[in-house]
């Protein structure tokens, strides 16, 4: 039967080839402008490089110490003396990795000036990330223990700095004044990596990160890595209760704090909390979902309008169809699985174009090393949105022609 | 086998109401071969529709094998037309853009006839298709299509579809009426052919030769029954 539906869908295609053209392109550029949003939407919040392991990671961005009213606060991401006293001692969790805000900074070769990101890490930032070494290695505990002026660059700052695919591991960068050695160079991270992305990583102990400051305020993020996805769960509990045990109040740099808020939260959650205003992931999804829907609902409505007008074209074989027994819902079912299959194909098309269009964005350095991909999250969310809009645009003009009465049908 | 008892028949627009039928009693026996004849208009396509469930009357009862069907819902009309009538159109009506192979097959569909090769669980539909286009002598085009084909032999494939399901009643509405009088005949000894392997048909027509070939013949004038006669096989 579907094999039928589906020679017959095949064939209505080919009757008008300009009707075809107009119905293909308004899917597939429908759909197109969907696949490529969804692959941003995977790009900012999926897992990603270097950020491989990010379904069971936790992160920490900010602290806010909070007065007695509420009514005032600081915030700020967390320090270096908070972290040693309340994060670093934590048991539950497989590894803890601290790593600085993102500092710009310039360097200079001969009278050109670079501007660059910088972050401070620990070595265990390495080994929580999978950043992907073109040469060399990370810094070790060694080298943060001692403070050694060591450096991991970024492979897009080697080529700046030095020239395109130079040799570079054990030469000298100058970044503020100080010279650093080469121990590695890494892929590039995109700038939308709020946790990774750098062009030049130090240890977080070199004399100009200035990490030891007395207060709980400071420059540092934290990555924890659970040992499972399960795992999750008892690093936020015990996080909360070492938080819960902090005395209160306290003063820190002159200001009288009453309340600790703070959490160990999923990169989505994290991201949505600093980036987008803080909509949890139900919220976002729905948002999602109704933007998706309503964006869909203008071309499909043209698509049920072109369908509707169109579907006096097939009365005979309704009619003929319903005469030899077809009851009105194997019908229903016939031309929405015709509208999808036209939509798949639709789907298809806006595959192709939405890769074109993503590896234009990703080289046209709107977001410097953007690597939005066409992944199997992707390819899901596109089909499911495909499907729907295969159904939403089917389902009119299918119940009006299945709708349709054998007699009527038939004389016309 | 179809019995209609005080069948009228109304086309309601907003401004207009058309009486099509008017008190229609007719019983119409298995096996029966049965012509309707009458002028342009007078209701015969109507009563076919009506007979054969693709269209409800406006008053009366319509029976089919002995169950009364004015009652029936969407999904058991469908299932009775589809285990019971085959049609037959004078147009033809075939699906231009599947092959004669694929039109044979559409009643098929819409039972349980496996589309697999088990001889377990009988015929499939292929081979029921390839038998019926054996029967009006078209197994040899079994993969053209509708536009390929001379109008005595898109009637034939009709005629197969109508029957591939193995129905007990066949319903023509005017199947010679686009057709030249050679293949006329051959399209009728069909006919004649199917009524001796027992099915009841029922055949519209304008055309009195062809009637004559028939066992009965009704005449219909402006909606209502004017003659019900017996006739001999003009053979």
């Amino acid at each position: 039967m579907l094999t039928n539906y589906i020679k017959i869908a095949w064939k209505v295609l080919l009757r008008h080839p300009f009707y075809t053209f107009i119905t293909l392109f308004g899917i597939s550029l429908t759909l197109t402008v969907l696949m490529v949003l969804t692959s941003f939407i995977d790009h900012l919040i999926g897992v990603h490089y270097p950020e491989t392991k990010r379904n069971r990671s936790l992160y920490m961005m900010q602290l806010g110490i909070i007065d007695s009213t509420k009514n005032s606060r600081n915030q700020s991401s967390l320090s270096y003396k908070f972290l040693k006293q309340f994060v670093l001692p934590l048991q539950t969790p497989e590894k803890i990795a601290i790593v600085s805000d993102r500092m710009t900074t310039n360097s200079y070769v001969g009278s050109k000036r670079l501007r660059l990101g910088l972050k401070f890490t620990d070595a265990a930032f390495w080994e929580i990330t999978d950043f992907a070494f073109v040469a060399g290695k990370p810094y070790r505990q060694p080298n943060v223990t001692n403070g050694d002026n060591v450096a991991v660059i970024s492979e897009s700052f080697r080529d700046d700095y030095f020239g395109k695919e130079a040799a570079v591991v054990g030469k000298s960068i100058e970044v503020d004044n100080t010279r650093y050695r080469v121990l590695g160079v890494v892929k590039s991270v995109p700038d939308t990596q709020l946790f990774t992305s750098a062009d030049v990583y130090l240890p977080y102990t070199v004399p100009k990160s200035n990490y030891l400051t007395d207060s709980y305020l400071g420059m540092f993020q934290v990555i924890m890595l659970a040992r499972d996805s399960q795992n999750m769960a008892a690093i936020e509990q015990e996080y909360k209760e070492v938080i819960s045990r902090i005395p209160v109040p306290f003063v820190d740099n002159g200001f009288k704090a009453y309340h600790l808020e703070t959490d160990a939260k999923t990169y989505f959650d994290t991201f949505a909390n600093t980036q987008a205003g803080g909509p949890d992931i139900a919220t976002f999804l729905t948002l999602v979902v109704l933007f998706a829907l309503m964006f869909m609902l203008l071309p499909a409505l043209n698509l049920v309008n072109l369908n509707v007008g169109r579907s006096m074209e097939r009365a005979s074989e309704i009619g003929i169809r319903k005469a030899f027994g077809a009851p009105i819902t194997t019908l229903l079912g016939q031309f929405i699985i015709e509208n999808l299959f036209i939509t798949l194909l639709g789907g298809l098309l806006a595959l192709g174009l939405s890769w074109i269009i993503i590896t234009l964005i990703n080289q046209s350095g709107w977001i410097a090393h953007l690597d939005m991909t066409i992944n199997l999250t992707v390819l899901i969310v596109s089909t499911l949105l495909t499907l729907i809009f295969g159904v939403l645009s089917g389902i009119i003009p299918a119940w009006r022609m299945a709708k349709l009465s054998i007699a009527d049908a038939l004389k016309s | 086998m179809i019995s209609l008892k005080k069948i009228e028949k109304v086309y309601r627009t907003s401004t207009i109401e058309t009486l099509a039928l008017t008190n229609i009693n007719l019983h119409i026996g298995a096996g029966e071969f049965v012509s309707i004849m009458g002028p342009s208009g007078c209701g015969k396509s109507t009563l076919l529709n009506l007979m054969g469930l693709l269209d409800a009357p406006s008053a009366g009862q319509v029976e089919i094998g002995g169950q009364t069907v004015t009652q029936y819902r969407d999904k058991d009309l469908a299932q009775l037309r589809n285990q019971k009538i085959g049609f037959i159109f004078q147009s033809f009506h075939l699906i231009n853009d599947l092959s004669v192979l694929d039109n044979v097959e559409i009643p098929l569909l819409y039972r349980a006839a496996s589309s697999r090769k088990d001889d377990t669980v009988g015929p499939t539909r292929r081979q029921m298709a390839q038998e019926a286009l054996e029967k009006v002598g078209l197994s040899n085009r079994v993969k053209h299509f509708p536009g390929q084909l001379s109008g005595g032999q898109k009637q034939r494939v009709a005629i197969a579809r109508a029957i591939v399901g193995r129905p007990s009643i066949i319903l023509a509405d005017e199947p010679t009426g686009n057709l030249d009088s050679g293949m006329g005949n051959e399209i009728m000894a069909i006919l004649q052919q199917l009524n001796a392997d027992g099915a009841t048909i029922i055949m519209v027509t304008h055309d009195e030769t062809m009637a004559k070939k028939t066992q009965r013949l009704v005449r219909l004038f402006d909606g209502s029954m004017v003659g019900d006669s017996t006739l001999m096989y003009d053979v």
